[in-house]
């Protein structure tokens, strides 16, 4: 049975894809992923897992290897963060155009410069358009039980792509949490095997990745983009699965104190349990606050966002990342565009904050729950504001 | 082939995946030729020379006088014969419409 533990969730993250019987695992290490790939290769060279552990020289070799082993139908694993990313860039485009249901943990770091290991999302923001399904998870057993979410989503028939979890990096990859721990023998038939369409073999041969002319690489990209927005359905039946066998319930778009509030927080990630702790201060006082946890980001959830935030007063969207010269945060300007000339669209205010691993604390929250009534009081569009810049 | 006689995006493969071994055979790159190279088999010399140049082996030997000529379904027209060849057997002849 489940037995609940005090872990590290960079090593629930390794316990879970023990668990999930990975067949191949390529990765290089960087800081704050590095726990991951390391206890995974001890539980690999221990003999716990029958798995290759491919060794290489780079994270951009890393996600080649996977992309070559998923295409032969192995169930594949890697992790990386910040300019890992950057530098395997090239390959996490062509994971997801291939359609090869590779699953990566994505401890998210920033990116230089100047050079910082500490967390916040510029490093998955800058891959944000690589046509993987991102899920961004707020603690160590939701890390946990997302990486078996993963699997049971990228290898359904029905999608076939691969799969980001986001986690920050330190804030949550090298904390201790309790976690309750699924073992391989409680799964089931949650993960079924991963039958490929179409996979690499001599007998049946067939070019992956060929050169797509002008004339088919349209019809490519449509097909690539439906099959990621009709990945869904998927995604939530899996969610609804793991909760009657697990006991733990999840969705793209999880509320906290909404139904009434005047002003919501919107966030993404670790920021959002201490986001849960201003919103019930502020509930103390009287104030009509409430929260989002932003659990997936692409296919990007705007009906289940227009349900709850539609004659909603404001939107306080708290982003962990910059977009220069744009028009704010990412995740703001998502939303902005998600509700452009929708009658009932909140006012939506952007603004940045916990860049490269500084403390987002309550009070920043009550800040920004503040400023963003006094801006749609304003009603001028401001593009976004630091929260904690020293002016 | 016009829009309609290609596939359209519910028809394709996943990732866009070439299930036919070899059907890169099918694909006319002589269309992108804008000159093509025009042998003289009085001035060839046989020796091979234009055969082991070509990227993308578009000449080929006249197995009856063992002179070399070119596939124009395949040429590219890129014109590393013509510069290759020691008799000067091979000029290139802009395409017309």
């Amino acid at each position: 049975m489940s037995h609940r533990k005090g872990l590290e969730v960079s090593l629930g993250i390794s316990e879970a894809i023990k668990a999930c019987d990975v067949d191949v695992i390529s990765a290089y290490p960087i800081t704050p992923q590095t726990h991951i790939v390391e206890k995974l290769s001890e539980i690999v060279a221990e003999g716990e897992l029958d798995a290759e552990f491919i060794m290489v020289e780079s994270e951009h070799s890393a996600m080649a290897a996977c992309c070559g082993a998923a295409a032969a139908g192995a169930r594949t694993f890697t992790s990386t963060a910040s300019q890992g990313l950057q530098l395997m860039s090239e390959i996490v485009y062509i994971a997801s155009s291939m359609r090869l249901p590779i699953v990566m943990a994505v401890a998210n770091r920033s990116l230089s410069g100047p050079l910082s290991i500490w967390g916040d999302h510029l490093d998955v923001m800058a891959n944000r358009d690589s046509g993987w399904i991102k899920y961004f998870v707020e603690n160590g057993q939701a890390a946990h039980d997302h990486m078996f979410m993963a699997y049971r989503v990228a290898e359904n028939p029905k999608v076939l792509l691969p799969v980001m979890v986001n986690l920050d990096g330190f804030q949550l990859t090298h904390v201790i949490e309790p976690i309750e721990l699924i073992e391989a023998e409680e799964l089931g038939d949650f993960i079924p095997p991963f039958i490929p369409q179409i996979q690499l073999n001599p007998l049946e041969p067939v070019t992956m990745g060929p050169a797509g002319t002008p004339a088919m690489f349209t019809e490519g990209k449509k097909a690539q983009e439906a099959a990621l927005r009709d990945s869904r359905p998927v995604i939530d039946e899996a969610w609804e699965e793991f909760g009657k066998r697990f006991g733990r319930n999840y969705k793209a778009v999880e509320t906290y104190y909404t139904d009434d509030a005047e002003v919501i927080i919107l966030g993404m990630g670790g920021l959002t349990g201490t986001a849960k702790s201003a919103v019930r201060s502020m509930r103390a006082d009287g104030r009509k606050v409430g929260m989002i946890n932003l659990r997936l980001f692409r296919p990007f959830p705007d009906e289940d966002l227009h349900k709850v935030l539609s004659g909603v007063k404001v939107v306080a969207v708290c982003d962990r990342a910059m977009s220069y010269g744009g028009p704010g945060g990412p995740v703001a300007s998502e939303l902005k565009t998600s509700f452009y000339g929708h009658p009932d669209a909140p006012y939506i205010a952007s603004f940045i904050l916990g860049l490269a691993g500084r403390d987002v604390r309550t009070g920043d929250f009550e800040h920004v729950a503040r400023r963003a009534e006094e801006l749609a009081d304003i009603g001028d569009p401001a593009p976004y504001e630091l929260i904690g810049l020293r002016e | 082939m016009t829009q309609s006689d290609k596939p359209r995006w519910q028809e394709l493969e996943i990732g866009c995946i070439v299930t036919t071994p070899g059907s890169t055979r099918e694909y006319k790159t002589g269309d992108w030729a804008s000159s093509i190279p025009v042998t003289d088999p009085a001035k060839c010399a046989k020796c091979g020379i234009c055969w082991v140049f070509c990227p993308d082996m578009a000449r080929f030997i006249d197995q009856r006088t063992g002179t070399y000529d070119v596939n124009n379904f395949y040429c590219k027209g890129c014109g590393i014969c013509a510069r290759e060849c020691p008799t000067g057997a091979i000029t290139m002849q802009e395409v017309g419409d």
